[in-house]
């Protein structure tokens, strides 16, 4: 068993960014959408982390910045999914095709 | 002190958060994904504190599997529509967008695998991390250095609050 | 090997600090065993005590006094026809009381009976605790929706709401709890558990006394806001059998309910421990600064073995008292039994051997104890809250009194220093 590097940590937030991406650009339920874009950013701390194990602490705060912004944005992405949800009765991304109605 | 078997709980962790990842992005009910989100998660914060970061890997489970998770729930509840199950679960471009994330993938790995420079810097000693003090250190950055971006990260919070307030709330 | 498991015995430090993996497992099963003994001593004090404050007896046909009460409850429920609604989603169903049960229980890692007697001490203990126990939350929410019915599902919505939104209060008033422990003279506070009993001892004063009433307000915003965090009365709205027919786990039967009944108890401990070690001073005796000296060292520790040999006084009056007809012959002898079990226990704590390293955990459980009591004194005392009352008392009245007490705690305790 080789010693665990760095380069371990980032290759497994490069598959969780893969997979999260796949989420994104795939799926028609627009919540699994959101928790798609939950696991690219928790890819983008993974790396943060890692490499703050090189370099000092900032990585691990920017880290905590990071966790704030996606807790405000899903907060947000899912006010707006409750005030579409209440007109147009889908959560399909396919079917949030108008500018207004 | 040394943590004991890194290999062992590396591998067990990740193969726990990229299988949770895997059924986040393929299952076909939504509260079925937010459960293997939160398996994520929970893998996440291990390997945290596996990277000496316990102080993140606190936050991460109070607020990310403990408040966000929760919030997603609700909302998966609240919108509870029967349809879902019956309807197509890919969208039409599926072949399209699989190739070109799973090459963005394989682009980053070749690239980490590949690249001398990121060798270099991957081999120099780690930095001197107590993990005793790293909540203090980490409360010196924040309340120190980086006082500007803890109060903007505030004032988003407040805007984000005021604003999922006023878009999700009855129209009287 | 032998050096591996003796090697620990001298060491100061908890054994996850010191990486000793068999010790941890023993102290892992003791603390585990202990938690279950709680928990089945708590169910028969609550029927007892709730019983004796309603002006009746309770349980007391199955052992003496109902002793045995628990057992029986335990082998009906496991007996019991484990019901599964039809369209309910199974694996959901399965997970969520396993969810409830390990938040419930992976919280104790951190709990400190004693300055080296917890399982591990982390830098974030508290942190620690407070996450952990918020993941209960899922496991509720969980229950609520695969059960595929309406008054589960409401159930579940209304008490998880209650359970994050008193989370925000309780997690205010343990930061002015930790402020208080950055008072020393390098100005750096702690998180971990026993560093937090460790600046109590060194600053002299429980913290719930300290810089009067602010540490008392901030005790009395825990006490509350623990209360509703774990669903007991009178914020019980959401799981009372008279409301919700039983809220989110009316469609769990037998062993499944009795995995939630299990991490209910377990969570309300765990809070009570935490209340306990940031307030009361954890381990430590009544007034350890203040009344020091050999004597009065002697006369606290005799406490111990003087609290069992109360129990067993209790006991043997009980046994006075027991009808004189042969029916009760088994039941008496059964009580004179327990009493004299109870009686043994406490001439052991009297040796001094044993008396010394018994001190802290002693104290612990006796403060934790009195927690246990006033949660099932509240449930006889206090009418329920209906649930927007309940909304409204824990974001209109108790998140800003917390966050002023924080600021006057933290104004006082740079203007004192």
């Amino acid at each position: 068993m080789p010693a665990i590097t760095p380069i371990h940590y980032l290759i497994l937030a490069a598959a969780l960014f893969a997979l999260g991406t796949i989420g994104v650009l795939t799926r028609r339920n627009v919540v699994i959408v959101l928790m798609s874009i939950e696991l690219i950013l928790n890819a983008v701390n993974l790396n943060l982390v890692a490499f703050s194990r090189l370099w000092g602490l900032q990585g691990q705060v920017f880290a905590i910045f990071v966790i704030t912004d996606a807790a405000a944005e899903a907060a947000v992405g899912l006010g707006i999914l409750i005030a579409f949800f209440r007109n147009k009765e889908t959560i399909n991304v396919d079917e949030v095709d108008l500018l207004k109605w | 002190m040394t943590p004991v078997a890194t290999s062992f709980f590396f591998y067990f962790l990740s193969a726990l958060a990229l299988s949770g990842g895997v059924l986040v992005i393929t299952r076909r009910n939504p509260v079925h994904s937010a459960l293997a989100l939160i398996l994520t998660l929970l893998a996440l914060a291990g390997i945290y504190l596996m990277l000496y970061a316990p102080f993140v890997a606190g936050v991460q489970i109070i607020l990310y599997a403990g408040g966000i998770m929760v919030l997603f729930l609700f909302v998966i509840m609240l919108v509870n529509v029967g349809r879902v199950e019956k309807e197509k679960q890919f969208n039409q471009q599926w072949i399209v967008s699989f190739v070109a994330a799973l090459g963005l993938g394989i682009l980053f790995v070749v690239i980490f695998t590949k690249s001398p420079l990121l060798r270099q810097i991957a081999q120099k000693p780690p930095a001197q991390l107590v993990e005793s003090s790293n909540t203090q250190e980490i409360g010196n950055w924040l309340y120190g250095q980086y006082m500007l971006s803890f109060e903007i990260a505030s004032l988003l919070l407040l805007v984000a609050i005021v604003g999922a307030v006023v878009m999700a709330k009855k129209r009287v | 090997m032998l050096d591996y498991i003796t090697s620990y015995l001298n060491a100061n430090v908890t054994p996850g600090q010191a990486g000793n993996m068999f010790w941890a497992f023993v102290y892992i099963m003791v603390v585990f065993l202990g938690i279950s003994l709680a928990v089945v001593a708590m169910n028969w004090l609550e029927r007892k005590a709730l019983a004796h404050m309603q002006v009746r007896l309770g349980p007391m046909r199955v052992g003496p006094h109902g002793l045995l009460q628990p057992i029986a409850d335990a082998i009906k429920l496991l007996l019991k026809e484990d019901i599964i609604p039809e369209r309910a989603d199974k694996a959901v169903f399965w997970l969520a009381p396993f969810m409830v049960v390990m938040a419930a229980f992976t919280t104790y890692i951190v709990v400190p009976f004693g300055p080296t007697h917890a399982i591990t001490d982390m830098n974030i203990g508290i942190l620690f605790m407070l996450g952990v126990s918020s993941l209960g939350v899922l496991g509720i929410v969980m229950a609520g929706w695969a059960s595929n019915s309406n008054y589960p599902l409401i159930g579940a919505l209304r008490s998880s709401a209650q359970m994050i939104s008193y989370e925000v209060a309780m997690g205010m008033a343990v930061v002015s709890a930790v402020l208080m422990t950055s008072l020393n003279d390098k100005g750096i506070g702690t998180l971990s558990m026993i560093g937090i009993v460790q600046a109590q001892q060194e600053q002299g004063i429980w913290f719930v006394f300290k810089y009067f009433p602010l540490g008392l307000i901030a005790f009395v915003i825990f006490a509350i806001a623990m209360v509703a965090e774990t669903n007991r009365a009178p914020f019980d709205l959401p799981e009372a059998e008279s409301e919700l027919t039983a809220g989110f786990h009316t469609e769990y039967s037998g062993f499944r309910w009795s995995l939630f009944m299990l991490g209910e108890y377990a969570a309300m401990i765990a809070v009570s421990s935490v209340a306990v070690t940031l307030w009361l001073g954890g381990w430590l005796r009544p007034f350890p600064n203040t009344l020091t000296g050999p004597g009065w060292d002697f006369l606290f520790s005799l406490f111990p073995g003087a609290t069992f040999l109360l129990l067993a006084g209790f006991t043997f009056l009980g046994v006075m008292r027991m009808p004189k007809h042969p029916y009760f012959k088994i039941q008496t002898i059964g009580l004179g039994a327990f009493g004299g079990a109870l009686g043994l226990i406490g001439l052991i704590l009297f040796v001094p051997l044993v008396r010394d390293r018994v001190q802290d955990i002693y104290w612990f459980v006796a403060k934790v104890a009195v927690f246990m009591y006033l949660y099932i004194w509240y449930r006889a005392t206090f009418p329920r809250y209906r649930f927007d009352q309940l909304m409204k008392v824990g974001w209109k009245v108790l998140l800003p009194t917390s966050i002023a007490a924080l600021i006057a705690t933290a104004i006082v305790g740079v203007v004192l220093k």
